[in-house]
C-alpha cells in the first residue's frame, strides 16, 4: 500500500514536470531555447485559477493556456523577429511573469500571493484497473490532466518524429539555412515550437493551481520550470525519454515528502533531493546527449 | 526554343562594392554552362539571385522565355531552378531520405507517407543512376555521397535547371570523375547545369560553354574547344598568369622538424591523428594531401601546441617541443599559417598594425619601456605592407576590410618576418584568387630556398603536387601513402586519400 501511494504521489509530481518538458521539446526541437518555462508555468497557476474562480475548471485550464501562449508569443517575438538573446528574453518573461502575476493578484483578489480556493476538474476512478488493491492509490480519484499528460506523450512522440509538421520542425533546429533554401517558413515553424510549449507550460501550471493545491500560490512552481529543462535533457529532446525523467524527478519529490515525514533526515536536506537531482543530471548527462545543432542560435537571413 | 536561363544587366550592390555590374548572360536548355572567375567576381552572388536568396537591384531576369522575379528560394523550387550549394545545406543529423524529401514531403494526412517519398527517391535514384544509401545518416556519409544527396533533393523537387556552386571543391579526383559522369547523365535526360567553378582544367573538361566573370562583370562567353588554360586564366585575372611555378632544386639541409608516432586524441577519446611520423629538412616542403577531416588541421595544431598530444614526439630545431606552450614553440622558431583565417589567423575588427605584430607583440623592437613602441609597430607594418604589395586604404583600418588575399599577405608578412625556421602552413591558399594563391606559393618557395623547412598542408591536391618536394596522403589520421610528386599521378593520389591502395588494386 505504501509502495502504490509512492507511485502516485510520484506520477501526480511527475505530471507539471511532464506537460512542461514536453512543450520544452517542442520549443527546442525548433531551435529556441526557452528558459521561460517557469515563468509561463506561473502565469498558467494565476490565470488558470482565475478563470476557474469566476467560470469553473474548464474554463481555468483554457485561461492558463491561453496565457502561457500569451507569453511564449512575447518570447517568440523577442527570440525568432527581433533576435534577442534568447536567455535574456527568458529571464525576462519569468521576471515579467512573477510581477504581473502578483500585481493582478493584489488588484482582483485583494491578497499579493494567493487566490481564494478554487475546484478543479472532476477526478476519474479508472474501471476494472480500480479492483485492484495494490494499484488502488494510482487509478482512483485521478485528475483528467493527468490522463491528458500521459496521453499526450505518444501523441507529442507522433507528431515530432512521424508528421510533416514534426520533420519540418526538426529540420528547423538542426539546419535553419538547409530548411529555408528548401522553402520552410523557419519563422513559422519555430513560432509554432515557442507557441506549444508556452501552452503546455500553462496547462502545466493550471494542473498545479487547479488539480493538485486547490488555489494559485505565489511560488507555487517551484522551479518546476527549470526542472522540466533539465528533464527534456535527460530525455534526450525525446517525448518518451521525457515521460521517464519526470517521473524520476516526480518520484524523487514524492520520496522527500515521504522522508520528511518521516523526520529522520533534517527536512532541509530532504528537501533538496530533486534540485541535487537535476544538477546532477545536468553535469552528468549533459555530455553524452545531445540536443537540436542549432538550437539557441537566433537565425537570420542572407547570413553566412 | 526558349533558353533556359536568360539574364539582362542583372546588379547587385553590397555597402562597399558592386557585387554583379550589369551582368548579361544566356543558357541554353540541355547544356552545361560553365561560369568562372576568382574569388570576389561575383560568381556567388549571381547563383543566389538565380536561387532566390538575394534580390537583384537592377535587370531582368527570363526563366524558359518568362520574365520571372524569383522572390525566395521557394520561387526558385517553382520556377524549377534547383541550387547544389558549395556548402552543403544538410541536415547532418536527418538519413538521406529525409533531407531529400523535406519540405516537399509526400503526405497521408499530417503524417508522412514515408513508403511514398522512398519509391518517388528510388525512381530517381535508378533513373539517374545514382547510388546512395536512403538510410543512412548524412552525418555519416562521405562529402562526394553527400553532394549527390544535395543533387538528388532538387531533382526531387523537379528541377531542371540544376546550379553547382564550386561542386569539385571538395571532391578527391575520382569523386570529380563519379560526379561529372552524372552530369553528364543528368544533361542525356534534359536537365540544364550550371557549373560555377575556378578550376579551369575541370570546366574544360565538362562545360558546353564557359562564361567569366571578373570584378562583378562578363568578360566573355567562350567555346572550350576554342580556348586554352591559359587564355581563360588572363581572362579571369585581366592580365597574364603563370601557371607553371619555378621551382629551383635546392640541397636538403638538417632535419628540423620531426614527428614521431604522434597520437592526438578528440575529446571523446577517438585518435584523430593516428601514429604520423615526418621528417623534414630545411630546404623541403613536405606535402600533406588529403580530403579534409582525416586529421590535417589537428596535425597542424599539434605541432603548434593548440592541441595536446596523447603520445609521440615532435621535434623542431633540434628540440624536443612536445608539451611546450604555444608561446615557447614559436620563439623557437616555428610558425603557423593557419587554416581559418577569420578565426585563427587574425582579430577581424583590429587594425592592420595591430594584426601585423599579434603573437609578437612582447617582442624588443616593438616595445618602449612595458608599452608599444607604436612608431616602431607602424614602420614597421609599412614595411610589410610595402614589401608584401597588401592593398589597403590604411594600416589603421580594421583588417576585415581587406580582401581574403591581402589578408592572408598580413599573415604571411607577420609569419615569416621572423625568420622562422618551420613554417607549418594550413591551407594557406584557400578561398584566394589564383593571383593571391601564386603569391602565396612563390613566398613558400622563397622559403625553401631560403632553408627553411615547410610543411604545407592542402585540400588542393594539385597545389601539393606543383610545388611539394614529397607528398604524403593523409587518411584516417594515418599517412597512408608517401611520393615524390614527378613519380605520381593525381588519379593515384586520389586513390590513397578515399582510403584505398593503389598496390594492393583496391580503390574504392
Amino acid at each position: 500500500m505504501f509502495f502504490g501511494e509512492l507511485l502516485a504521489s510520484s506520477l501526480r509530481m511527475a505530471v507539471p514536470i511532464l506537460l512542461t518538458a514536453l512543450g520544452a521539446v517542442f520549443t527546442e526541437r525548433s531551435g529556441v531555447v526557452n528558459i521561460g518555462l517557469e515563468g509561463m508555468m506561473i502565469v498558467g497557476s494565476f490565470w488558470g485559477a482565475l478563470g476557474a474562480y469566476y467560470y469553473g475548471p474548464y474554463f481555468g485550464l483554457l485561461l492558463a493556456m491561453a496565457a502561457g501562449m500569451f507569453m511564449a508569443l512575447i518570447h517568440a517575438i523577442n527570440t525568432v523577429t527581433f533576435r534577442v538573446d534568447q536567455v535574456v528574453s527568458g529571464v525576462a518573461i519569468n521576471i515579467l511573469a512573477y510581477g504581473s502575476t502578483r500585481f493582478l493578484s493584489l488588484a482582483i483578489f485583494n491578497m499579493a500571493t494567493t487566490s481564494p480556493h478554487v475546484s478543479g476538474l472532476p477526478k476519474i476512478n479508472i474501471p476494472v484497473l480500480s479492483g485492484i488493491e495494490f494499484l488502488k492509490p494510482l487509478v482512483t480519484d485521478v485528475s483528467p490532466v493527468i490522463i491528458l499528460a500521459l496521453v499526450l506523450v505518444p501523441i507529442s512522440s507522433f507528431v515530432i518524429n512521424r508528421t510533416v509538421f514534426g520533420l519540418r520542425l526538426r529540420s528547423v533546429g538542426e539546419n535553419p539555412l538547409a530548411a529555408d533554401t528548401l522553402g520552410i517558413n523557419v519563422f513559422k515553424m519555430k513560432y509554432a515550437g515557442v507557441l506549444l510549449s508556452g501552452i503546455l507550460s500553462g496547462l502545466s501550471g493550471a494542473y498545479l493551481a487547479l488539480e493538485h493545491t486547490g488555489m494559485y500560490v505565489e511560488g507555487m512552481t517551484q522551479g518546476q520550470g527549470f526542472i522540466a529543462l533539465a528533464a527534456m535533457i535527460f530525455g534526450n529532446w525525446e517525448p518518451k525519454g521525457v515521460l521517464w525523467a519526470s517521473l524520476l524527478f516526480g518520484f524523487s519529490e514524492a520520496l522527500s515528502f515521504r522522508v520528511v515525514e518521516g523526520g529522520v533526515v533534517p527536512y532541509q536536506f530532504v528537501k533538496m533531493i530533486p534540485y541535487v537531482l537535476t544538477l546532477l543530471v545536468l553535469t552528468g548527462v549533459v555530455k553524452k546527449s545531445t540536443g537540436p545543432a542549432a538550437s539557441g542560435v537566433p537565425y537570420e537571413r542572407g547570413l553566412k | 526554343m526558349d533558353k533556359a536561363v536568360v539574364l539582362r544587366g542583372i546588379t547587385k550592390r553590397f555597402p562597399g562594392i558592386v557585387a554583379n555590374d550589369r551582368i548579361d548572360l544566356e543558357v541554353e536548355k540541355g547544356e552545361i554552362h560553365a561560369i568562372v572567375g576568382e574569388n570576389g567576381a561575383g560568381k556567388s552572388t549571381l547563383m543566389k539571385i538565380l536561387a532566390g536568396i538575394y534580390q537583384p537591384d537592377e535587370g531582368e531576369i527570363y526563366i524558359f522565355g518568362k520574365k520571372e522575379r524569383i522572390t525566395s528560394p521557394g520561387r526558385a523550387i517553382e520556377l524549377k531552378i534547383g541550387m547544389v550549394h558549395q556548402h552543403f545545406m544538410l541536415v547532418d543529423r536527418f538519413t538521406v531520405l529525409e533531407n531529400i524529401i523535406l519540405g516537399a514531403e509526400k503526405r497521408l494526412g499530417i503524417a508522412l507517407d514515408e513508403k511514398k517519398c522512398r519509391k518517388a527517391v528510388e525512381e530517381l535514384l535508378s533513373l539517374y543512376n545514382f547510388s546512395l544509401n536512403l538510410d543512412a545518416r548524412v552525418e555519416e556519409i562521405s562529402v562526394g555521397q553527400a553532394q549527390r544527396v544535395e543533387i538528388l533533393k532538387v531533382l526531387y523537387r523537379g528541377a531542371d535547371i540544376l546550379v553547382l556552386d564550386e561542386p569539385t571543391a571538395v571532391l578527391a579526383p575520382q569523386e570529380v570523375k563519379e560526379l561529372f559522369n552524372n552530369l553528364r547523365r543528368l544533361k542525356s535526360e534534359g536537365k540544364t547545369i550550371i557549373f560555377i567553378s575556378h578550376k579551369l582544367d575541370e570546366v574544360l573538361e565538362i562545360a558546353d560553354r564557359i562564361t567569366v566573370l571578373r570584378r562583378g562583370r562578363v568578360e566573355g562567353t567562350v567555346l572550350p574547344s576554342r580556348v586554352t588554360k591559359e587564355d581563360l586564366a588572363r581572362m579571369m585575372v585581366g592580365k597574364p598568369v603563370m601557371m607553371k611555378l619555378d621551382k629551383e632544386p635546392v640541397n636538403a639541409g638538417d632535419v628540423l622538424l620531426s614527428i614521431k608516432d604522434l597520437v592526438v586524441k578528440e575529446s571523446s577519446g577517438k585518435p584523430v591523428v593516428n601514429g604520423v611520423s615526418l621528417e623534414i629538412r630545411g630546404g623541403e616542403i613536405y606535402g600533406i594531401a588529403g580530403i579534409e577531416g582525416n586529421g590535417q588541421k589537428e596535425l597542424a595544431e599539434a605541432i603548434i601546441g593548440l592541441r595536446e598530444a596523447s603520445s609521440g614526439r615532435i621535434k623542431a630545431c633540434g628540440r624536443d617541443i612536445t608539451g611546450l606552450s604555444i608561446k615557447e614553440i614559436r620563439d623557437l622558431g616555428v610558425a603557423f599559417i593557419p587554416e581559418d583565417r577569420h578565426r585563427q589567423g587574425l582579430v577581424l575588427p583590429m587594425k592592420v598594425w595591430e594584426n601585423m605584430i599579434l603573437g609578437y607583440h612582447t617582442k624588443k623592437e616593438f616595445l618602449k619601456g612595458k608599452s608599444l613602441n607604436l612608431k616602431a609597430i607602424r614602420r614597421f607594418t609599412k614595411n610589410k605592407v610595402e614589401e608584401y604589395g597588401v592593398r589597403l586604404s590604411s594600416i589603421e583600418q580594421p583588417i576585415e576590410g581587406l580582401s581574403g588575399g591581402n589578408q592572408q599577405k598580413v599573415i604571411l608578412g607577420r609569419e615569416l618576418s621572423r625568420e622562422p625556421k618551420v613554417i607549418v602552413a594550413s591551407q594557406p591558399t584557400r578561398g584566394l584568387d589564383v593571383g593571391a594563391a601564386e603569391f602565396v606559393h612563390r613566398e613558400l618557395l622563397k622559403m625553401r630556398k631560403k632553408g627553411r623547412a615547410i610543411l604545407l598542408i592542402s585540400a588542393d591536391l594539385e597545389e601539393v603536387l606543383s610545388i611539394a618536394d614529397r607528398v604524403g596522403v593523409m587518411y584516417n589520421g594515418k599517412i597512408t601513402a608517401e611520393f615524390r610528386p614527378e613519380e605520381v599521378t593525381s588519379e593515384d593520389i586520389g586513390v590513397y586519400m578515399l582510403g584505398g591502395d593503389v598496390k594492393a588494386g583496391e580503390g574504392k
